[in-house]
């Protein structure tokens, strides 16, 4: 159990270089997606190799967050953008 | 009977990982963000599946698992359709970007 | 088996690291916003491989989702895509935190001989039948040390007070028409993802007084739906002119003060609950405070600003 629990967080490795690396903020929010999905699982995981019923609820709230984060933040960020270029155009 | 449950156990938990790793190495290896959209939200959620079928015959306890099975679908669910917005997202994105470029 | 497990900690450790460094040193916005995203996850995970579940509920709930849609707001006010990170007098920056890390450390270790005989968590674990609820760290939040929980939401409060400042001042001229339409896809999920939010919330509030869960935890997932509704465009604006958000951000307080000024002035003392009211009198200001903590932090993130284009 440990030892894939172990194996499990070193998944996420690579979804910290492409945080880091970008090329763009989609696929941030898309590392932060899977990084959500690995701590789920590993929470999973660890409510039965621990015997601790309240992981469960952890990684409940945690799915429901992540999916709010990547719906909100992708709202939040279309205006910001759609400004910039505007004031692109305007200085050019 | 147990060894058997024990080996399929072992086999689905493996298989998990497997498609974890999957998942991992298309985020990092594909050429670019819709690719590595689908990498993510559907291999990942395969061996979220493929690991909660493992997990629940461990337990056999039919409250876990539900609650498993339902954080599952969720997150089936929820993938799929972030995967849908980041996809808009980014394509809206791109498509500014080339008409911004187009304007100078 | 140990082997695996050191492995396991090193690796959390080695990430929550990583990413606190790489959201510090980043210099692109939307990546530090979302490796700080990233960084609320591990530290969940921390709480729990910690056997924390109450911390790791609000982390996973507080830190990994409201705190990243926050801090994108901030981002948004002020349009910069690329921070600046200070270089000059970096030594003086360095002798500041190790110093600041030693008081830390020294105090830190002073803890584990502040116990004189009695150790605390036997101390709660004994009182917690005298408290009205049957799970300890909700019988110190709202009993034991209900003059701290009093106070944190007045900071909330007042988070909201300073939000109102600024955001009074910070009227940017295009403000408008900025928001474009949210894609019906998104109004559709948002639709069936709300009622799963707020029957999350109500499970989170009603566990708390047994297992692990609370005022927080539930507030800021209901949050999380109020501002997943306010971006869809499908709740009206938050606007502090409206009564119901003024009464539904000021209840928790309010409720919370007048049990402390009503207990000091009738009863045994300040916040010291009667005997057989206290588990009503926690429920009561549990849901309340989950109310107020829901409203103030959707306002924080997702409150007054123009209506978004139809």
């Amino acid at each position: 159990m440990a030892l894939l629990a172990a194996a499990l967080i070193l998944t996420t490795l690579p979804a910290l270089w492409r945080l880091l690396h970008g090329p763009t903020t989609a696929d941030r929010l898309l590392c932060v997606q899977m990084l959500g999905t690995a701590s789920i699982a590993l929470l999973l995981l660890m409510a039965e190799w621990q015997q601790q019923d309240h992981w469960r609820d952890v990684a409940l709230v945690l799915a429901l967050l992540g999916a709010v984060i990547s719906a909100a933040l992708v709202q939040l960020l279309r205006p910001a953008r759609r400004d910039n270029v505007r004031r692109q155009e305007k200085s050019s | 009977m147990t060894v058997a449950l024990e080996g399929l156990r072992i086999v689905l938990l493996a298989g998990g990982l497997f498609f974890f790793v999957t998942g991992s190495l298309g985020l990092l290896r594909f050429p670019d963000t819709y690719t590595r959209l689908h990498a993510v939200t559907k291999a990942d959620n395969v061996g979220l599946g493929l690991l909660v079928a493992g997990l629940s015959l461990h337990s056999l306890e039919w409250q876990s698992t539900a609650l498993m099975l339902l954080i599952w679908l969720f997150v089936m669910a929820s993938g799929a359709t972030s995967a849908q917005l980041l996809a808009r997202y980014q394509r809206e994105q791109d498509r500014q970007e080339s008409a911004s470029n187009g304007n100078r | 088996m140990e082997i695996a497990e050191a492995v396991l900690d090193t690796a959390l450790i080695g990430l929550l690291l990583t990413m606190a460094w790489a959201t510090l040193h980043t210099q692109r916005m939307s990546a530090a916003i979302a490796l700080f995203a990233g960084f609320g996850m591990v530290l969940a995970l921390i709480w729990a491989r910690l056997r924390a579940p109450d911390l790791a509920l609000a982390e996973a709930a507080i830190g990994a989702g409201l705190t990243s849609a926050l801090l994108l707001r901030a981002a948004s006010i002020t349009r910069e895509e690329t921070i600046r990170i200070p270089t000059s007098r970096l030594w003086l920056r360095w002798l500041f935190v190790t110093a600041v890390f030693a008081w830390l450390a020294v105090h830190v270790l002073a803890l584990s001989t502040l116990d004189g005989g009695h150790s605390l968590p036997e101390l709660v674990t004994g009182q917690t039948p005298n408290s009205g609820v049957r799970h300890p760290v909700t019988a110190v939040l709202l009993n034991f040390r209900a003059w701290d929980t009093l106070l944190e939401l007045l900071v909330l409060l007042l988070a909201l007070l300073g939000f109102r400042q600024i955001a009074r001042h910070n009227r940017h001229p295009y403000d408008a028409d900025h928001h474009p339409a949210p894609w019906p896809l998104l109004k559709a999920w948002s639709r069936s993802l709300a009622p799963l939010l707020v029957v999350t919330g109500g499970y989170l509030l009603w566990r708390g007084s047994d297992d692990p869960g609370g005022a927080f935890q539930a507030g800021a997932v209901l949050a999380a739906a109020l501002v997943l509704l306010r971006l869809s465009g499908q709740l009206p604006v938050f606007r502090w002119s409206r009564w119901t958000v003024r009464l539904a951000a000021l209840t928790g307080p309010a409720l919370f003060l007048s049990v402390a000024i009503g207990s000091a002035v009738m009863g045994e003392g300040w916040l010291n609950y009667p005997d057989n009211a206290s588990t009503l009198l926690i429920v009561l200001i549990e849901s309340a405070a989950t109310v107020s903590i829901a409203v103030t932090l959707a306002f924080l993130v997702a409150g007054e600003e123009e209506d978004i284009a139809e």
